[in-house]
């Protein structure tokens, strides 16, 4: 098949533009360990307050792991459980969510924590909080008419004031 | 008889077949923009819905209407004519399937419809399990599939008739026949993932012969058809473009083999990535959540073929009627004529368009956006723009073709005016929506200020200036619609061409291998097999528990 010789220059310049834009977002991934939400660990949706941690949503300062929190979250139609999480700016932490019914979203504005929650499955992210302030978190998947009443907040406080 | 006869008219049975569609396509068109225009009114936060009408029920009403009802009617409208007109009038028996396939749409469109009016079904477009409709809305989205197979089922094989007719000619299959039969398998295959999902899981999970269905499982599935599903309203934008627009302005098809090409390209990159929509999701491996990454940006490839396509044929054109320079050509072209400058606009359009779309797929930078309003944003651009003007523009010269009447001079330049109109209303709302997806404002979501929190109120601005652009758009909805009903019924009798563009002298035979639909069919199967096998089977094999319906609307 005959390609006109500008349209082939056109075509290796947009293919190689695409190639290389997907090797960087692959060594982001793969290399440094950049992956959107992919936990794989299932429950049973039902019974979500006998699982730990799900028994006891909230803020855990951990020991001996890669992360220094871990933040246990449990969506459920319409709210989150917890309604408030406090973190120190600076600390390692890990993102453990599920939802007790439907699908839910839980995305930070303004960060790109962002995870699809669904019953039966444990979404996790671990992630630096590195920003001061207050960020609010809303449920970005329709989960019914209360879906926009369904948000909490994250607040990234500096450690030396707080104390 | 050459068939590329100005003169060629639709034969006037089949014109018939295809009016019906185009008739319910516009119908859905007013419904569905009246549906959208509450919507900003709302999320502006100025205004509240009378009481008993739910704001995700208007939303489901629109997303329906506009995104499944508009576009398959009007493609149907348009492929059955294209067919006719490229490949012949339809038989006896052909033409029958064509008004089965008609009457099952309807009628499937209709129960699911007031379902949703009835407050049963406010499930989105998406499904949503475990939310459960009513059975009805889910029968009815069958019906809607089912109808689309038996008369997309006609046009093929009105297409298998002219090959068979003209074995051993040598000549090439009519392009815009070609086309459609490439458009409508993709269909077919593409369906096949949701009609499994909607009776295996949804439909006996309704009526209540299953107790859970796996939420997983039907997201999946859904997402096979969902993202292959754009790209059957983006073929028939692109059977325009490549082979209307030629006519249209004077010129030639620039490659007939490039045209087919990068119809089969979409062909097999179009259904193996509906897994880019679910990155956020649990329960996918990160490998195969890459991988389809990489097949999704595939499809970039044959979209920059037709960029080149397109404007290579621009300035053919602009050079022969005596544009000189560099960019003198570009003056030349027939600016005034509606059926060049309105899908021209949504040429242009779909430049932000197809780059936000690279954006949404790209792995991890889709958690900053994923389900924020710029998705909003980004498919107002892309379906709502590039594709429906090409649609409205093709609407202009179809309908009074088909009905024996012309578009007059005025009705042309109303046309135009519709377009800017349209242009002005998307770039305020399409860009209020990206701004405010960039700095998290969620999308399909009620007006709500969150609490008070300082974030929710940056969004408030962004959110009235969607009313606006919705507002603006909505007046050229009502133009569009002034512009069909004289097309339809008042306009001045006459002969409106059907322009088929012939291609280019220059242009070099085409290959056989292009012509040959089991060759890609073959790949296409094997990508699927190859994208979606061990996801399928990671998610069955690693299940929960299934979850049981939730009715919280």
């Amino acid at each position: 098949m005959h390609l006109h010789k500008y349209e082939k220059y056109w075509l290796v310049f947009g293919v190689a533009t695409l190639v290389v834009f997907l090797i960087i977002l692959g060594i982001g991934a793969f290399h440094q360990g950049s992956h959107p939400n992919n936990g794989k660990k299932t429950l049973d949706y039902e019974k979500v307050n006998e699982f730990p941690p799900f028994d006891n949503p909230g803020v855990h300062k951990v020991e001996g792991k890669d992360w220094d929190y871990e933040v246990v979250v449990l969506a459920s139609a319409f709210n989150y459980n917890p309604p408030e999480i406090e973190v120190p700016l600076g600390a390692k932490v890990k993102f453990i969510a599920t939802s007790a019914d439907v699908m839910h979203g839980f995305e930070i504005a303004g960060t790109n924590i962002n995870m699809m929650l669904e019953p039966g499955y444990i979404s996790e992210y671990v992630t630096e909080v590195n920003k001061l302030g207050e960020f609010l978190i809303v449920c970005n998947e329709y989960c019914g008419t209360g879906h926009t009443m369904m948000h909490s907040m994250l607040k990234v406080v500096d450690p030396n004031e707080s104390q | 008889m050459s068939l590329n006869n100005n003169l060629t008219k639709v034969d006037r049975r089949d014109a018939k077949l295809a009016m019906a569609h185009i008739y319910v396509a516009f119908i859905a068109l007013l419904l569905g923009g009246l549906a959208g225009l509450l919507q900003v009114f709302v999320r502006s936060g100025q205004f509240t819905l009378p009481a008993g009408i739910g704001y995700y029920q208007v939303l489901t009403v629109h997303g329906v209407l506009l995104g499944l009802i508009l576009t398959t009617f009007f493609i149907f409208g348009f492929q059955i004519a294209s067919v006719s007109r490229t490949s012949g009038t339809f038989t006896a028996g052909q033409r029958r399937l064509g008004w089965i396939g008609f009457w099952l749409m309807t009628i499937g469109t209709a129960a699911a419809a007031i379902m949703v009016l009835l407050n049963e079904a406010t499930v989105l477009y998406t499904f949503y399990a475990p939310l459960k409709a009513h059975w009805i809305f889910y029968l009815g989205l069958t019906l809607v599939v089912v109808g689309s197979w038996v008369g997309g089922a006609g046009q093929i094989l009105r297409y298998a008739q002219w090959r068979k007719e003209n074995k051993g000619s040598g000549e090439r299959s009519p392009l815009l026949s070609f086309m459609v039969v490439v458009n409508n398998l993709m269909w077919f295959v593409a369906t096949l993932g949701v009609a499994v999902s909607v009776l295996f899981q949804l439909l006996p999970w309704s009526l209540g012969f299953i107790e859970r269905v796996d939420v997983a499982l039907s997201r999946t599935l859904f997402w096979y058809f969902g993202h292959a599903l754009v790209y059957f309203w983006l073929l028939p934008a692109y059977m325009i473009w490549y082979v209307i627009i030629p006519k249209v302005i004077g010129g030639k098809i620039f490659s007939d083999s490039l045209a087919r090409l990068s119809f089969m390209l979409f062909l097999i990159f179009s259904v193996p990535v509906g897994i880019h929509h679910q990155l956020t999701e649990p329960g996918i491996d990160s490998t195969w959540k890459f991988i389809q990454v990489v097949l999704t940006f595939a499809v970039i490839v044959p979209s920059l073929m037709t960029a080149f396509s397109m404007f290579a044929m621009f300035e053919l054109r602009g050079r022969e009627l005596g544009g000189k320079g560099l960019y003198g050509w570009f003056k030349k072209l027939p600016w005034k004529d509606a059926r060049f400058f309105v899908p021209f606009i949504g040429m242009v359009a779909f430049i932000p368009g197809g780059a936000g779309g690279i954006i949404n797929a790209s792995y991890q930078m889709n958690q900053l956006i994923h389900n924020t309003i710029w998705v909003t944003g980004h498919f107002h651009l892309t379906i709502a723009t590039t594709v429906v003007l090409t649609y409205f523009s093709a609407a202009f010269w179809l309908i009074p073709h088909l009905t024996g009447r012309t578009l007059t001079k005025s009705l042309n330049n109303l046309g135009n005016f519709a377009a800017i109109l349209w242009a002005i209303g998307m770039t305020i709302m399409s860009s209020a929506m990206h701004i405010a997806g960039l700095i998290g404002a969620p999308r399909r979501s009620d007006y709500s200020e969150y609490g008070g929190a300082q974030q929710a109120y940056d969004w408030i601005p962004y959110q009235i200036a969607q009313a606006v652009g919705g507002t603006i758009l909505f007046i050229a909805i009502l133009i569009i619609l002034y512009i069909v009903v004289k097309l339809a019924w008042f306009a001045p009798k006459g002969e409106e061409e059907f322009p088929v563009g012939e291609v280019h002298a220059n242009s070099s035979e085409t290959p056989a291998i292009l012509e040959n639909f089991k060759v890609w069919l073959v790949i296409l199967v094997a990508l699927i097999l190859f994208a979606y096998t061990i996801p399928i089977y990671d998610i069955i094999s690693n299940s929960p528990p299934g979850s049981k319906g939730y009715k919280l609307w």
